[in-house]
């Protein structure tokens, strides 16, 4: 299955490189992307693969995209969480990946959270409603 | 749920759960009996034989954030709809679970993006080691974590950007192959 054990050798050497930039940057933004039942029905693994590639496209190293089970706010899936160190988290709900590209660009890459795609935001619409 | 790869995705977290560090996934197209076969086999802590019966019941989960728990559900009511079974097998030492359809069936869903499913596992769980066997006819592809890992070496976790896209061009590689070259990443 290996092309060519050279070729991951190289790899494994730009992989260390990588880990060692983590390590000096210290504590890094953290994307959680729920993906229980309902997330992956609502479309979560688009969404969670369009953060990835975002973030390989920009090269951004302090930044880690992980997953987790049911947040439990199944209506408003797919969900996504952005934790800044000493920040407050911030939640995105019925995200997109066209809202991804956006969210990276404002919010990882420039700290300003998109709020319209925000549980906060989508909350009070509905009670306005 | 409108691919197999997304029940794949979405029964393989139970494994997760259920504390596993090796998932073998297999996959068997056998068109002369026209049998498509998912097997998701993980070392996880098992279902209770009291619960085993449980389980496909909508209204059966162990999670705490809310009351129901449709994966497994799911994948029975699927079985049900493509002339099928599921089969579940479940000890201290793990868990099997079968899902077996009718290849031709017309409810079948396509296996759909497979590559981004095994992507997300693989990338997403870099401490469980995955095996991927799937077999269409004579051919067959395996994908197999350890492999990976023991070239990489100890320290370097899968999720790195660097191995993720070479991860991706493994998937994509193989299972074209598998497919005389059917593009399986849109």
């Amino acid at each position: 299955m290996i092309k060519s054990i050279q070729e991951l050798e190289e790899i494994r050497k730009k992989a260390l490189e990588e880990l060692e930039f983590r390590k000096q940057q210290g504590e890094g933004i953290r994307i959680v992307v729920g993906m229980a039942t309902c997330g992956i029905a609502a479309g979560a693994r688009p969404v969670m693969l369009k953060f990835v590639e975002e973030i390989q496209k920009r090269n951004l190293k302090n930044v880690t995209v992980v997953q987790t089970g049911c947040i439990g706010l199944c209506k408003y899936e797919p969900i996504v969480e952005v934790y800044e160190p000493n920040k407050e988290k911030v939640t995105y709900v019925k995200m997109t990946p066209e809202k991804v590209s956006k969210v990276v660009a404002e919010h990882i890459v420039n700290g300003k959270p998109v709020y319209e795609y925000t549980i906060g935001y989508e909350e009070n619409k509905e009670a306005n409603k | 749920m409108n691919e197999l790869s997304l029940y794949i995705l979405d029964l393989v977290q139970n494994s997760i759960e259920a504390g596993a560090t090796f998932v073998k996934i297999e996959i068997v197209e056998d068109l002369e009996n026209d049998i498509f076969l998912i097997s998701i086999e993980d070392n996880g802590r098992g279902i209770p034989k009291e619960l085993i019966n449980e389980v496909t019941n909508p209204f059966y989960t162990t999670r705490k954030t809310r009351k129901v728990g449709l994966g497994l559900a799911l994948a029975s009511q699927l079985a049900k709809d493509c002339n099928g079974k599921l089969i579940i097998d479940s000890s201290e030492n793990g868990t099997k679970v079968k899902i077996k359809l009718q290849h031709s069936h017309i409810d079948r869903p396509p296996i759909g993006n497979i590559v981004d499913t095994l992507l997300l596992l693989v990338c997403g769980t870099p401490d469980v080691d995955f095996v991927y066997v799937h077999r269409a006819g004579k051919k067959e592809f395996v994908f197999d974590t350890n492999k990976l890992k023991s070239v990489l070496g100890e320290g370097v976790p899968l999720n790195l950007p660097s191995v993720q896209e070479f991860i991706k061009e493994e998937l994509s590689k193989g299972l074209s192959n598998l497919f005389g070259g059917a593009n399986f990443n849109d």
